[in-house]
């Protein structure tokens, strides 16, 4: 089709404008919340070819329908005249397939493919509602095929009338809706996050948690024909929780980093053979362990249970008023030389940049 | 693809019914598209073989986005070409492709009559595949990068055409004598009486006045000048190819216009067609219900907004019966008696002659300022809404006949876009150039126009200015090539 060059032109220019843009994506949480399960929808500034025309804002309109005035219009779009409903304009939104956007990420940052290990290709089936029939469960009835069906052989039969337009809907009228199986390969990589919310851990760390997380993810997601994450919080203690709870958590306390390998370990043993699983733990903290004996625990656990299960360990410690610093010193001092376990500083949210490329950049 | 079989067998039939009821359309060709091809021709604007651009591609990409997420589907698409051009979507039901077949011959005999449309190129289509192929040759001779980035400062220029500047035909051009004392105007009077009827001061006035008209004439553009496009082609300096260029896009939005202009008008002009031929003549019994599902699903209102079919064809319907029953006129209108108007029925039966008249000589906004009443409005529900600032949301406003009809045409005056003029192009004995905001309450969207002025300066290569309003004030926006500056500027005598 002829559309493909000039579509195929248009998403080059959309790329180069997020390859602009892309140190200001990752240092901000502009794209958090806006993925899908497979895109992305990014605001793209001034792409839309300019005019002179009205702030849409202002000149209001014309609309049909009831209400008082002074009422409320609900806009559903597609009209003359309105426009979104909130103040201020928002740039074109274009979709970004994840994919599209982690190769973007990854020749930005020059990041290596990763070979994964262990057998892919195990699938499982899943079931969409996507067509109609005859006979199904009632939970499952489509009232408005069955309101047609009813109303079709009332005026068919004659026993319809416009005065009292009543339909009754008998036994053959009746449609359900239907399930479909498609296939779906399976995943075969874990993602662990492990993230350190105890007292010294601030909002301006936890989002700076947030941001790498979410480019970590996207580049595996393209690397891994799907997979999963699992999340971990801890401050003396250590509990899994759901994605929202682990950004939103606010706790304070002491903390004991050995509570959270220790569930890691837990999990990976019961959920992720190593054998078949591509498994990325990442641990995220201000650095300030409980004691110089807990972190001889974390060390002893990670050379014995960890490392030897997993692709690569991630530690990334996040600047911190409060926080000594120190655990990211003892990771180096007991692991200087192994390349499973990588670790990354980050200062502030300029520095997401490089600490992604500290992870990713070994191609693991 | 062209139709199979047993469609044109339907097609047939009902373009004989179309005949047998008073409509005069072009010779229509239908093909048969899927969907992605049906995107492609919508992405086009209908021409397939369009010039290469990618605006086309994100406008695609908007298509196929919004038919995959089930928000919209194009069922029809027709071009105003002779012969007239339509595409069906493959796949939809029978029922579907008869009422969008009907519909067509609605919008083929409307291209083909109605006034505004009589200036278009009807050999659009071979047209368009010329345009495209100029700018093929240009690419492969000067560079994609080049005409690409020409292209896009014409087209951000592209809204600023007079649409009626080819019903206009201005006398002049030619060589004039300089006016001396004789020509100043005077009332016409007795020799005896002049010297009462056009008394000296009067005369100094008028004399005055036509100096100051020939000061004038030494300013270019004489007076204020709408088409910016056609100012630009004969006065900025470009390359061959550029000005090539430049009056391919103001011929394409030249045709275009029409469209905008009469859309109500022509969207409710096949739907009244649509409905009519299918509810007598066409529809099967069986095929009843799909089609008022159908036809519902076309006309649906919104809250939101005018949806062009509904209130077009709901008009038509109206002025039928208005001009059935002689609801018209002023001794209907000074009737007091509601009861006596509620029941009103002169027999006149000149409803059907009444709609073939206004399809030929109105456009939407004479059609809304001649046939738009207060029973229509209260009737449909119409309502005025404006955006609160306060609570952040559209409000209705008012459903006040006269406030409705003023922003409906209000909305549609100049395609509810800015008015703009060429105003000075020698700004300052410097070449600049100055456009003019003829502002009439609303006030431009500045990020847009910021952008516009960029690229006029590079056409131009003068610095460029617009005279506008702000919050009521008066601002000189300008931009010298490097950058955009802000300035209060005075209003003088």
């Amino acid at each position: 089709m002829k559309i493909r060059k000039d579509h195929a032109r248009f998403r080059e220019i959309v790329r180069g404008r997020i390859r602009k843009n892309l140190k200001r994506f990752i240092s901000s949480d502009e794209l958090i919340g806006r993925q899908g399960d497979e895109v992305v929808s990014i605001p793209v500034p001034r792409i839309e070819i300019p005019r002179f025309r009205f702030g849409s804002q202002e000149s209001g309109g014309v609309g049909q329908g009831d209400g008082k005035e002074g009422e409320g219009v609900v806009d559903e779009g597609d009209g003359t005249g309105a426009a979104g409903s909130e103040p201020g304009e928002h740039a074109l939104e274009v979709d970004i397939h994840l994919d599209e956007l982690a190769e973007i990420l990854g020749e930005e940052l020059e990041l290596p493919k990763i070979e994964p290990r262990g057998n892919e290709a195990v699938e499982t089936t899943e079931h969409k509602y996507t067509s109609i029939r005859p006979t199904g469960p009632e939970g499952l009835r489509s009232f408005k095929r069955t309101y047609r069906r009813a109303l079709l052989r009332q005026i068919i039969s004659d026993t319809y009338n416009p005065d009292n337009p009543m339909i009754v809907p008998i036994r053959e009228d009746r449609r359900y809706r239907a399930c479909q199986e498609t296939t779906r390969p399976r995943s075969n990589a874990v993602i662990i996050y492990m993230m350190d919310v105890s007292g010294s851990m601030g909002d301006e760390q936890k989002e700076i948690v947030r941001i790498e997380s979410f480019w970590i993810d996207t580049w595996l997601r393209s690397q891994y024909q799907g997979i999963e994450s699992r999340y971990i919080i801890h401050d003396a203690t250590a509990r899994e929780v759901d994605r929202d709870t682990f950004f939103a958590t606010k706790e304070s306390g002491g903390t004991m980093i050995s509570s959270a390998y220790k569930m890691c370990v837990d999990m990976i043993q019961a959920d992720y053979p190593a054998g078949d699983w591509n498994i990325y733990p990442f641990h995220f903290s201000d650095g300030d362990n409980w004691s110089a004996d807990d972190t001889q625990t974390c060390v002893q656990m990670l050379s014995d249970e960890i490392l030897p299960h997993v692709n690569v360990f991630c530690y990334g410690q996040v600047e911190s008023p409060y926080g000594s610093g120190q655990f990211i010193k003892d990771l180096h001092e007991h692991f200087e030389s192994n390349e499973d376990l990588l670790t990354s500083e980050i200062k502030n949210k300029e520095g997401i940049m490089d600490s992604i490329r500290d992870f990713l950049g070994k191609g693991k | 693809m062209s139709l199979p079989l047993h469609l044109q067998e339907i097609q047939e039939h009902i373009k004989s019914i179309a005949l047998a009821q008073g409509l005069d359309p072009f010779e229509t060709i239908y093909e048969m598209v899927d969907y992605q091809k049906m995107n492609e021709v919508a992405a086009y604007e209908g021409f397939p073989t369009r010039y290469p651009h990618w605006r086309f591609g994100m406008e695609y990409e908007r298509l196929k986005k919004s038919y995959t997420w089930g928000l919209h589907k194009i069922y029809e698409l027709v071009i105003n070409n002779d012969p007239c051009y339509a595409f069906l979507l493959e796949g939809n039901s029978l029922v579907e492709q008869k009422m969008v077949m009907a519909h067509v011959y609605g919008h083929s005999d409307f291209f083909k009559n109605n006034l505004w449309f009589a200036n278009t190129n009807r050999r659009m289509m071979d047209e368009m595949a010329n345009h495209g192929s100029r700018i093929r040759s240009y690419r492969a001779r000067y560079g994609v990068q080049p005409v690409e980035e020409f292209l896009d400062i014409c087209l951000s220029l592209d809204n600023l055409i007079d649409p009626h500047s080819s019903f206009i035909h201005r006398k002049g051009g030619g060589p004039q004598n300089m006016p001396t004392d004789a020509d100043i105007p005077k009332m016409p009077s007795k020799a005896y009486m002049d010297s009462y009827v056009n008394p000296a001061e009067f005369m100094d006035a008028q004399k005055k006045r036509m100096e100051e008209d020939t000061v004038r004439s030494r300013k270019i553009p004489e007076n204020p000048q709408k088409d910016v496009l056609l100012f630009m082609l004969e006065h900025a300096p470009m390359e061959p190819w550029q000005r090539n260029i430049l009056s391919i896009i103001r011929e394409e939005a030249f045709y275009f216009a029409p469209q905008a202009q009469t859309k109500i008008l022509n969207e409710g002009w096949a739907s009244y067609w649509h409905s009519k031929l299918m509810t007598e003549h066409i529809l099967t019994d069986a095929e009843v219900i799909d089609f008022a599902n159908c036809h519902a699903g076309t006309v649906a209102m919104n809250p939101g907004g005018i949806n062009p079919y509904k209130l077009g064809i709901e008009l038509f319907r109206d002025i039928e019966e208005r001009w059935n029953t002689g609801r018209y006129g002023k001794e209907y209108e000074d009737c007091d008696n509601m009861v006596q108007k509620l029941n009103w029925d002169r027999q006149l039966g000149k409803g059907r002659e009444k709609i073939f008249e206004v399809r030929r000589i109105y456009n939407d906004i004479t059609f809304l300022d001649a046939f738009l009443t207060p029973e229509f409005c209260w009737e449909h529900k119409l309502f005025t809404f404006e955006y609160n600032k306060k609570n952040s949301q559209f409000e209705v406003f008012s459903r006040d006949f006269n406030d409705i009809k003023q922003k409906l045409i209000f909305q549609l005056t100049n395609f509810g876009q800015p008015f703009i003029y060429v105003e000075d192009a020698n700004h300052a004995n410097r070449n600049e150039l100055v456009l003019w905001h003829r502002h009439e309450g609303v006030d431009l969207k500045k990020d847009y126009a910021v952008e516009v002025l960029a690229n006029l300066q590079k056409l131009w290569t003068r610095p460029v200015h617009i005279r506008t309003m702000v919050d009521d004030k008066p601002v000189l926006w300008s931009h010298n090539g490097e950058e955009f500056s802000e300035d209060a500027w005075t209003p003088q005598e």
